[in-house]
């Protein structure tokens, strides 16, 4: 029966390549929808998800990790009391103006992080060293920005808050979810650039790392307990609830996700459509099949191996496709994502909703007239 | 080998009932060629289906090799279809994606015969109907008389006893046609099987052993071979 549904399908080259087409265009808008919606989650969270932090002590009701009122040191000493907190580093992320050679200004957020910890700094570096973040007044960018910020080499100098600032590295691939980049330096410096109008003894964030093998939630509670006035976050709540603000507080995340179910929902109708109309095409032969005496279950093979084939025919092109796109949106503003679990799951939404169209088919052929099968 | 008793098949419900067989009583035999004859509409091709296990009757009885299959379940009556008929259609109904081979051997498949065994004997029957040089051709690429020569040598595949025909000569030409009522005739004649035929076409009925005229669901007149010649 597999042989019949293979040469079925050869056989009208013509129509094996519309139902191709229509297959393929579905899945390719179904990867690069939900690409897009991926990369936009990987995005508005990355800094937190590659934090290394175990917890995140932050102002109250703070919605996402992009800003927040300043904290006082004397909570890190608060927090560092707690038995199995091995460490507690202060961290900045605040919005301040760089200046470009023209001097045009642009916005940027400066990442001030504890060097010795490396606790929420840059990952993926390509050029320099997170080492020469040690020097005063250097920063480190991410290549993907350097058009943006007028950044050709290291060791360029550019003014943020009007203080220098010497470019000693490059990262690759670390995205802002906003307009302004990341720039990563120490939480010195990034004191020194005014980030979040801070004092001395005051911190945006305070980042806590647990003894190895410490229970998560236990330490969350303790140092909780410790600092009442303020939110302890573990790692996962804070992604979770900076993901959550900008998918659904922004009308962003909200587009994103609904052009991704649209494009499964449009996916669906075109598959569904297309193979529908190339089992119909063939009615009449599963007609004289049963005529013949093929039982129903003879006849679901032909259909459902039909659907298969050209699921995997169809997902196969759809997937290489999407790769090329992917490959190409790597260096731009709105990056797909491609992971290897999209696309097995793609594999299998594509034979599931060419199976599931056919076996709406099914039926039809199932339930044949057989007048029809006797007509001329 | 056929015995049909107070056959009914009946459509729709209430004040919209229609007949299409109205206590049909017919029996065919072994190694007889029947032709059902009748205007566009009277039953014959509902008599066939029913005959050959593709349409459930409403009523009445209908044996094949002494077996009662109008009240069989559903499910049953492939493997009915698939060990008693052969069938044969008006517009061949092959598979235009296989072979003249490959299409034999798809109802030799289907009847349990595999690999090397059902190419040989594929290619047998189509030696037997004349197509020994037609093997790999695509029924693209066959003349009418051709395909329907294809489509007896399916419908012998596996031996079955009774072949159904509607229309088998209807899309050909003269000289075709006769060649094809020769090949069932001679199914009928030498290997004892039952042939039953719907046809239009006076001319063949020359090859009749009987001719059953059907009109309005119900059979209006019997000939025998004498009779009709």
């Amino acid at each position: 029966m597999f042989k019949l549904a293979w040469k079925n399908l050869f056989h009208d080259r013509v129509r094996l390549a519309v139902t191709l087409v229509g297959i393929v265009f579905a899945l390719v808008l179904i990867l690069v929808q939900f690409g897009l919606f991926l990369s936009f989650l990987d995005t508005s969270a990355n800094i937190v998800e590659r934090s290394g932090a175990d917890l995140w002590i932050t102002a109250p009701k703070v919605p996402y990790v992009n800003g927040g009122p300043p904290l006082s040191e004397a909570n890190r000493w608060k927090a560092l009391a707690v038995e199995g907190v091995e460490r507690v580093d202060r961290y900045i992320l605040a919005w301040v103006p760089w200046k470009l050679k023209s001097g045009a200004i642009e916005s940027v957020q400066v990442v001030g992080y504890n060097l010795d910890s490396g606790l929420g700094g840059p990952w993926n570096v390509v050029a320099g060293s997170v080492e020469d973040l040690r020097g005063e007044d250097t920063v480190m960018v991410d290549e993907i920005y350097k058009d943006l910020l007028g950044v050709t080499h290291i060791g360029q100098v550019f003014e943020i808050s009007n203080r220098r600032a010497r470019i000693v590295g490059f990262t690759r691939g670390i995205r802002s979810f906003t307009t302004a980049p990341f720039v990563f330096c120490s939480f010195k410096n990034a004191q020194n650039y005014g980030a979040g109008n801070l004092r001395e003894d005051q911190a945006v964030y305070l980042l806590v790392k647990g003894k190895a093998g410490i229970a998560l939630e236990a330490l969350r509670a303790a140092v909780q307990a410790k600092v009442p006035e303020l939110d302890v976050l573990t790692n996962a709540e804070m992604h979770g609830r900076t993901q959550t603000h900008w998918v659904f507080a922004t009308g962003a995340g909200i587009t994103t996700l609904m052009g991704a179910v649209l494009g499964l929902i449009v996916g669906v109708v075109v598959v569904a459509q297309t193979i529908y109309a190339a089992t119909v095409d063939h009615i009449r032969e599963f007609g004289t099949l049963k005529a013949m005496g093929a039982s129903n279950g003879r006849i679901y093979e032909v259909i459902l191996a039909q659907a298969a084939i050209s699921g995997g025919m169809g997902y196969a092109v759809a997937i290489a496709i999407a790769a090329f796109i992917a490959r190409g949106s790597e260096g731009g503003n709105a990056p797909i994502a491609l992971p290897p679990e999209v696309a097995a799951g793609t594999l299998l939404l594509a034979l599931a909703m060419c199976m599931g169209a056919s076996v709406i088919s099914i039926r039809k052929a199932t339930r044949i007239d057989p007048a029809m099968v006797f007509r001329g | 080998m056929i015995e049909i008793r107070d056959l009914y098949k009946t459509y729709g419900s209430g004040g919209a009932e229609v007949h299409a067989l109205a206590g049909v009583d017919l029996d065919v035999a072994a190694g007889e060629v029947l032709m059902l004859m009748g205007p566009s509409g009277s039953g014959k091709t509902t008599l066939l289906s029913v005959m050959g296990c593709i349409l459930r009757a409403t009523s009445g009885s209908v044996k094949i090799e002494g077996r009662e299959v109008a009240r069989m379940a559903e499910n049953k009556l492939p493997e009915v279809r698939l060990k008693h008929f052969g069938f044969i259609f008006q517009g061949f109904n092959l598979f235009p994606a296989l072979t003249a081979r490959e299409n034999v051997e798809l109802a030799l498949k289907l009847k349990g015969l595999k690999g090397t065994r059902a190419k040989a004997e594929a290619a047998a029957l189509l030696e037997q109907v004349g197509l020994a040089d037609k093997l790999n051709a695509f029924p693209s690429d066959l003349s009418g008389g051709q395909k329907q020569r294809v489509a007896i040598a399916r419908a012998l595949a596996g031996e079955p006893p009774i072949v159904l025909a509607d229309e088998p000569t209807a899309a050909l030409d003269s000289q075709s046609g006769l060649t094809v009522m020769e090949i069932l005739t001679g199914l009928a004649r030498k290997r004892g099987r039952a042939v039953v035929v719907v046809t239009h076409d006076n001319r063949v009925l020359q090859y009749a052993d009987r001719i059953v005229r059907i009109a309005d669901g119900r059979v209006v007149d019997e000939e025998d071979r004498e009779r009709a010649a």
